[in-house]
């Protein structure tokens, strides 16, 4: 019998290898629970999950909420937009308010670093971070770990390139501290603007030429440019950035390998991946977001037994 | 610890012979029903049993396993949370007459959770229940085994143990486990 050696599930780099080897056992029977024809399991029905969401989300939003639902929580669902933040509430009491109303874990997405291990500071409720700012996207990683673990049997020595901006992802810190973790091998690729200066020092390789990367890969992750953060120009056009490191099947097909092509959504079509990579037999985009729901019902399983 | 052995391995096949035989008074050749060893260690019970069936029908019966890990009421409640094991069930159970098989009954609570948790499956015509050791006076639910291999009065620090010739253990016993007073 084991369990998690964390109470809240802030990042990748808190847990073990064994807690990750734990996870993934556990999600491989979730995964069986979701493809029965009734999808639920009373496990957590004693409990209630609220989904504090300060920045927008789609499949991580609803990906948390169904497994909530699949385990039989109860589920509450807050948003920035349209709440007392507006009107100066902190976050401390903002959380705090919710907690006052019985709720026993928080599932929390906010664009500030930091943000989920400042309130484990401060409150009893098991936190699960579901990304924050540019710093790290835990169960993003483990899913990511888990999908490539589910085509190759396992991520020990296989070699993964994380493709794109990595400067602004937290998807990509939290890749390689789990895909380390797990004994493979790192590579990050991109231009050289929208890579961290001491990336270096994280034991990962650094390469500049996407087809040098890609011959080199099992499996490359590639990344979103993400407009949305980025406070000046890192590259002159986007249609420059296509060229240079966007993904296309003629790159593909000039390999003298079959690799594996990831992306942790949302995809914007014509920029990192063509749409003929994306929908092809090479990406496994899809069983990503289907495993994603596995993945987050055995994490907040086990955070639920730690109490 | 003291360790006492109340069914022997000759015995223990006696008594699986029995059970199989009733089994078939009452299923006959097996058609509509379907055999579900419990998770974890009802498991072994339900490749025994699917065994000497084969053997006595000279045809297979369908058998899988089901966990109840997460069906179970005592999540939270213990020190660890409990290790799920995997399901395997490669046939349906709608309309199917179901035989759950596991080694002990004791409180009921696992067989409860076991119904709850083969429900997720389909809806089966009916479901009986088949144990190895029935212990007397322990139960917390209303739950009845339908086939029993033998009945045995225990107290509640006793612990009954159903071991199966393995790597480590060099033949098939059950015994009956007495905790020293510390």
């Amino acid at each position: 019998m084991q369990e998690l050696s964390v109470r809240h599930l802030l990042g990748i780099k808190d847990i073990t290898h064994e807690d990750i080897q734990l996870i993934f056992e556990t999600a491989d029977n979730f995964k069986d629970v979701l493809n029965r024809p009734i999808k639920k399991v009373p496990s957590l029905r004693d409990i209630t999950i609220a989904n504090v969401f300060f920045e927008n989300s789609t499949r991580t939003r609803l990906s948390f909420e169904l497994a909530e639902k699949r385990l039989s929580a109860d589920v509450i669902n807050f948003s920035s937009s349209g709440s007392s933040v507006k009107k100066g509430e902190t976050l401390l009491d903002t959380v705090n308010n919710i907690l006052a109303m019985k709720v026993d874990m928080i599932v929390m997405r906010h664009s500030s670093p930091g943000t989920p291990h400042f309130l484990s500071r401060h409150i009893k409720a098991n936190i699960v971070n579901a990304g924050d700012g540019t710093h790290e996207h835990p169960t993003q990683a483990l899913l990511d770990s888990f999908s490539i673990r589910e085509r190759y049997g396992e991520v020990a020595g296989k070699k993964v390139v994380i493709i794109g901006d990595i400067l602004h992802s937290r998807v990509a810190l939290s890749n390689i501290f789990a895909l380390q973790k797990q004994g493979a091998e790192v590579m990050v690729c991109g231009p050289s603007t929208l890579l961290p200066k001491y990336i270096k020092d994280l034991g990962v390789k650094v390469e500049l030429d996407v087809r040098k990367a890609l011959q080199w890969c099992d499996v490359a992750n590639v990344l979103r440019i993400q407009l949305e953060r980025m406070q000046m120009k890192y590259f002159p056009s986007l249609r420059e950035y296509t060229l240079y490191y966007g993904i296309n099947k003629k790159m593909l097909d000039s390999l003298n390998k079959e690799i594996t092509i990831m992306h942790p959504g949302p995809i914007n079509r014509g920029v990192e991946l063509s749409s003929d990579v994306a929908d092809s037999q090479h990406s496994i985009i899809l069983n990503q977001v289907e495993n994603g729901v596995a993945i987050r019902m055995a994490v907040l399983y086990l955070l639920a037994a730690k109490g | 610890m003291q360790k006492r052995i109340i069914v022997n391995h000759q015995l223990l096949d006696i008594m699986v012979m029995r059970l199989c035989h009733q089994l078939i008074e009452n299923h006959g050749d097996f058609s509509d029903t379907v055999i579900l060893g419990l998770q974890p260690r009802g498991k072994f019970v339900a490749q025994r049993i699917q065994n000497t069936l084969a053997s006595i029908l000279g045809k297979p019966v369908p058998t899988g396993y089901l966990d109840t890990t997460f069906h179970r009421d005592d999540f939270r409640r213990r020190d660890t949370p409990l290790t799920a094991n995997a399901t395997r069930i490669d046939f349906l159970i709608e309309g199917k007459k179901v035989i759950l098989v596991d080694d002990v009954l004791y409180t009921g609570r696992s067989v409860r959770a076991a119904l709850d948790a083969m429900i997720a499956y389909g809806r089966p015509a009916n479901v009986e229940l088949l144990v190895l050791i029935d212990r007397l006076y322990t139960r917390h639910l209303p739950i009845h085994a339908t086939y029993v291999g033998q009945r045995v009065n225990s107290l509640q620090s006793q612990r009954v143990l159903v071991e199966w010739k393995g790597q480590e253990t060099p033949e098939d016993n059950i015994w009956l486990i007495t905790k020293n007073e510390e």
